[in-house]
């Protein structure tokens, strides 16, 4: 389930631990489910006054009614804070317009893995946490019973009350708390899950929960943190990656007003960790930043400094023709079928360096003090960050509190923690809280940037236009500290189509030496891979002279499984032809007359455990102007879409997301470092062209999966097509230079 | 240098340099943090606060320059009438994902509506240009300000995608 190595394994995200007033049994069955049985202790004394009854690590009930859940991962805009508490909510019975959630610390021995990535928390956590839900329902339900001194077998739930059905009694949840707390936590292996049929919670739209707090300006971002007698710091960095400090000038600095400290860190050499840089302290922000106006620093640039997207397009165009020097996958001889296929096309693919630009940009509030650390981060993925200020401080991890603060926008970046081995070291060095907030230039300088990458790719049909061989030569980068590594989400899986699905495939790469940071952002591979491959198949389709629907359908072939299902290497034909079929019939596929220089272009993409189809019409103005009118979605997630408006919300933003990627997006490097500074070289799409979206969630028989990332990929392709069937021009590399789309 | 300000109709004083954004004087000096901070340079509206009813960016607008006009941030534009009904078609929209852009959105969206108050779907595209929202909100801000503008009826449910059962024929054969 891990989208990126630093993730757990699937199977290890079930490890609940006791919270303080719970014993609690935990472990992994055997076939790797969740197996926890908790027991809370028999306790007169927590009876006795009025505190929460706490079931289990996830729900607190007070002796008023009020229910309070646990919401376990990190939100940055994803919604799981509202969703994963209706599904514990849902089994309980609880009335939902009465649940309170509250966002939980990161403690992976009491919640399991608490990340924002990978699309990842609706597939781990759906099972589970209906489960310890279940649970809650059943210790209510035995509460009555005993009360009564009647059969459980005659009470029923709802609405946070337990009724004797031949009685008629009622007890509340609030009124049971303390009994229900008294008694022996069930197996959570053997509780008694809902009908889905008879779900009231899931399944029906829920508004984000801390919405009314947002519309009103309260401090619940990252960003918003604030500590008695706190300093607000700028970090500067070297603009080339991995670059040292040589020297510093911290005089001027110093004199500037409310400037409290100024100091070189050393740093420890890694990207993911603490760089090198300058450290300016300051009793409010902007002094910190006008201060850095003075610094005078010289740096020790390193070998990055002779990096430039130039020389990776030069070193990338040379491999054409060239065979690749690491293989992926070889089926059958691709040579040999391209050598005898009736029509060949031979084209060359390529895509961006991107940046995440969260609209919060990076930053991070720490606290040490009697040898604990305290940490307010906005980060998808805290635990690897305790780790690191672990190290770096020296510090027992349990030594170190961390909340997860709300995150304005995610998309991968926050899964690295740099920001938060700032602010704790800035804090220790400084004895005072820290505050540390980059500016949107440092924050474009200093990413873990979506990787560019180059495909050199011949397909080959046959004389009934079938599509017979493949064969990619990928060019990517090399890790940093192994040149025959990938760079992080710079590599390609041996599953990408038309693989299993034809019998001659050749997958090879070449890496190139980078040094420029890289890691996944919101559908990593995918958001890159959809485009190359879903461009060269409406190619084909079109040296074919079939219409790429059609010839999408003949690829896939008759419905079957590729691979184990639930699996992110599985594939699955028919969803994928269920998808297209119904985006197809939504979107008036190959049924609406068009104007002229207005196409439709048809997509379709696997990731992260869903498949998506979109069409999209678009139309392209004499000058080359991109008016993209309207994007069709079909998606299928399984069988649950556990909140419709979060989810509708999800496809919505991640369509125009890709939609923003493919007009304009791009960052380039000279001399080592990023060329665009801000938004206006990095702009991010605005409403005035934001297409309309129309979405049909198309529900099957399988386990309900993520939403976060897999409707992105098929849109670029989607796009891109719709341009070529507007002006018979093909895109092939990303962005989109309009230029080229000129009448 | 002192300055005297009126923020959400209340009378602050703060002593900073001439050159601070009010940005800053509101979130570090006041301790009003609903204001965001998003690019600097006046290009994503995160920071859009209003002086005297009128949205500016307050990462552009410099302490020296406020004089005697009324600041309205965030925090207190739900005591105006259109505050307080963009504030409410937010949450029917359920317009928000990670929600940083969206008191800059509604902000702005107050100023536009007290300027035009019964806008067309191009002048709330073209007065919101000026916000970005990275999640990518972009059409159900757009339906919350029609709702706002009393333009079409409030939204009784959540919006929700529709939902189709799969047909036979693309079940998988194992």
């Amino acid at each position: 389930m891990a989208d990126d190595a630093s993730f757990p394994a699937s199977g290890q995200n079930s490890g609940f631990q006791a919270s303080r007033r719970t014993l609690l049994k935990t472990g992994l069955a055997t076939g790797g489910g969740l197996f926890l049985s908790f027991g809370l202790e028999a306790n007169g004394a927590l009876a006795a006054n009025a505190s929460p009854m706490e079931l289990n690590a996830y729900i607190r009930i007070m002796p008023d009614g009020a229910i309070t859940i646990m919401g376990k991962n990190p939100e940055c805009g994803q919604g799981i804070k509202t969703m994963l508490p209706m599904v514990i909510a849902e089994e309980l019975d609880a009335d939902w317009s009465k649940v309170r959630i509250e966002q939980a610390l990161s403690e992976p021995a009491k919640y399991g893995s608490q990340v924002a990535g990978g699309s990842t928390a609706t597939p781990t956590n759906y099972d589970p946490l209906r489960r310890i839900g279940a649970a809650g329902r059943q210790m209510m339900i035995e509460a009555a019973a005993l009360t009564w001194k009647v059969p459980a077998a005659e009470c029923v739930a709802d609405m946070s009350a337990v009724a004797h059905k031949p009685s008629g009694r009622k007890l509340t949840y609030g009124q049971l708390a303390e009994k229900a707390a008294s008694i022996p936590a069930p197996d959570l292996k053997t509780v008694t899950l809902k009908d889905p049929k008879t779900f009231r919670i899931i399944g029906k739209s829920a508004y984000g929960y801390d919405n009314p707090k947002i519309v009103k300006g309260e401090p619940i971002f990252g960003i918003d943190a604030k500590r008695p007698g706190m300093l607000y710091a700028v970090f500067v960095k070297c603009p080339v990656y991995g670059g040292k400090v040589k020297s510093a000038k911290l005089d001027e600095v110093l004199k500037h007003p409310g400037v409290k400290k100024a100091f070189v860190v050393e740093g420890d050499g890694e990207f993911n960790g603490l760089a090198s840089g300058v450290a300016i302290l300051a009793d409010s922000w902007w002094r910190a930043k006008s201060a850095r106006e003075k610094l005078v620093v010289e740096w020790d640039e390193g070998e990055v400094a002779g990096r430039s997207t130039a020389a990776f397009e030069k070193a990338a165009a040379a491999l054409k023709g060239q065979p690749g020097k690491m293989p992926i996958r070889k089926d059958g001889d691709a040579d040999a079928a391209l050598a005898k296929a009736a029509k060949v096309i031979d084209v060359s693919y390529s895509y961006p360096f991107l940046s995440h630009t969260n609209l919060e940009p990076q930053n991070c509030t720490a606290e040490v003090k009697d040898g604990k650390v305290e940490i307010w981060a906005p980060t998808q993925n805290p635990q690897p960050g305790r780790q690191i200020v672990s190290k770096l401080l020296g510090v027992k991890p349990d030594d170190i509190t961390i909340h997860m603060m709300r995150c304005g926008g995610g998309f991968g970046r926050r899964l690295q923690n740099d920001y938060m081995a700032e602010a704790a070291w800035m804090a220790k060095e400084a004895g005072v809280p820290v505050k540390v907030l980059w500016q949107r230039e440092d924050d474009i300088a200093h990413d873990f940037y979506r990787p560019g990458g180059f495909h050199h790719v011949k397909a080959g049909l046959d004389d009934k236009g079938k599509l017979v061989a493949w064969k990619d030569h990928f060019v990517s980068f090399a890790d940093p500290k192994d040149p025959t590594k990938f760079a992080a989400a710079a590599d390609m899986g041996p599953t990408e189509l038309p693989a299993r699905l034809i019998e001659h495939v050749t997958m090879e790469a070449t890496l190139l030496p980078c040094g420029i940071p890289t890691g996944p952002m919101r559908a990593p591979r995918s958001n890159a891979l959809s485009f190359m491959q879903q461009s060269i198949f409406d190619e084909l389709a079109h040296a074919a002279g079939k219409d790429p629907l059609q010839f999408h359908l003949e690829v896939l072939g008759e419905p079957r499984l590729m691979g184990q299902t639930g699996q992110r290497d599985s594939y699955d034909t028919g969803r994928a032809r269920g998808v297209l079929e119904h985006v197809a019939a939504l979107s008036g596929w190959g049924k609406t007359q068009l104007p002229a220089r207005t196409g439709m272009g048809i997509a379709y993409y696997f990731s992260h455990l869903g498949y998506f189809a979109h069409v999209v019409r678009a139309s392209v103005s004499n000058d080359g102007q991109i008016k993209v009118e309207k994007v069709w979605v079909a998606g299928d997630i399984g069988s649950q879409i556990i909140n419709p408006t979060g989810a509708l919300n999800q496809v919505e933003g991640s369509v125009i997301d890709g939609v923003s990627q493919a007009l304009a997006l791009a960052v380039t490097f000279e001399n080592g470092h990023a060329v665009q500074t801000n938004f206006h070289e990095y702009p991010l799409i605005r409403m005035p062209a934001a297409p309309e979206v129309e979405v049909v969630f198309v529900k099957t028989d399988h386990p309900p999966t993520g939403l976060g990332e897999p409707a992105l990929p098929p849109v670029i392709p989607a796009l891109t097509n719709a341009i070529f069937a507007a002006t018979g021009k093909r895109i092939r590399t990303l962005p989109i230079d309009a230029r080229q789309l000129k009448a | 240098m002192p300055y005297t300000l009126k923020v959400n109709g209340k009378m602050q004083t703060v002593d900073v340099e001439p050159d601070t954004p009010l940005l800053w004087v509101l979130r570090d000096t006041i301790g009003l943090v609903g204001t965001k901070f998003g690019c600097g340079v006046g290009m994503c509206g995160a920071c859009t606060v209003h002086l005297d009813g009128v949205a500016v960016r307050g990462c552009q607008t410099r302490i020296s320059t406020v004089g005697t006009k009324a600041v309205t941030t965030i925090e207190g534009v739900g005591s105006t009438d259109i505050g307080a009904k963009l504030q409410k078609a937010w949450i029917d929209h359920d317009v928000i994902q990670c929600g940083y852009c969206q008191a800059g959105q509604i902000m702005n969206a107050a100023s536009l509506l007290t300027k035009t108050p019964h806008p067309s779907d191009q002048q709330i595209e073209a007065g919101m240009a000026g916000n970005l929202c990275r999640c990518a909100t972009y059409t159900r801000i757009k339906s919350a300000i029609r709702q706002a503008a009393g333009l079409t009826p409030a939204l009784a449910e959540a919006p929700a995608p529709r939902q189709v059962l799969a047909d036979a024929a693309t079940a998988p054969k194992a």
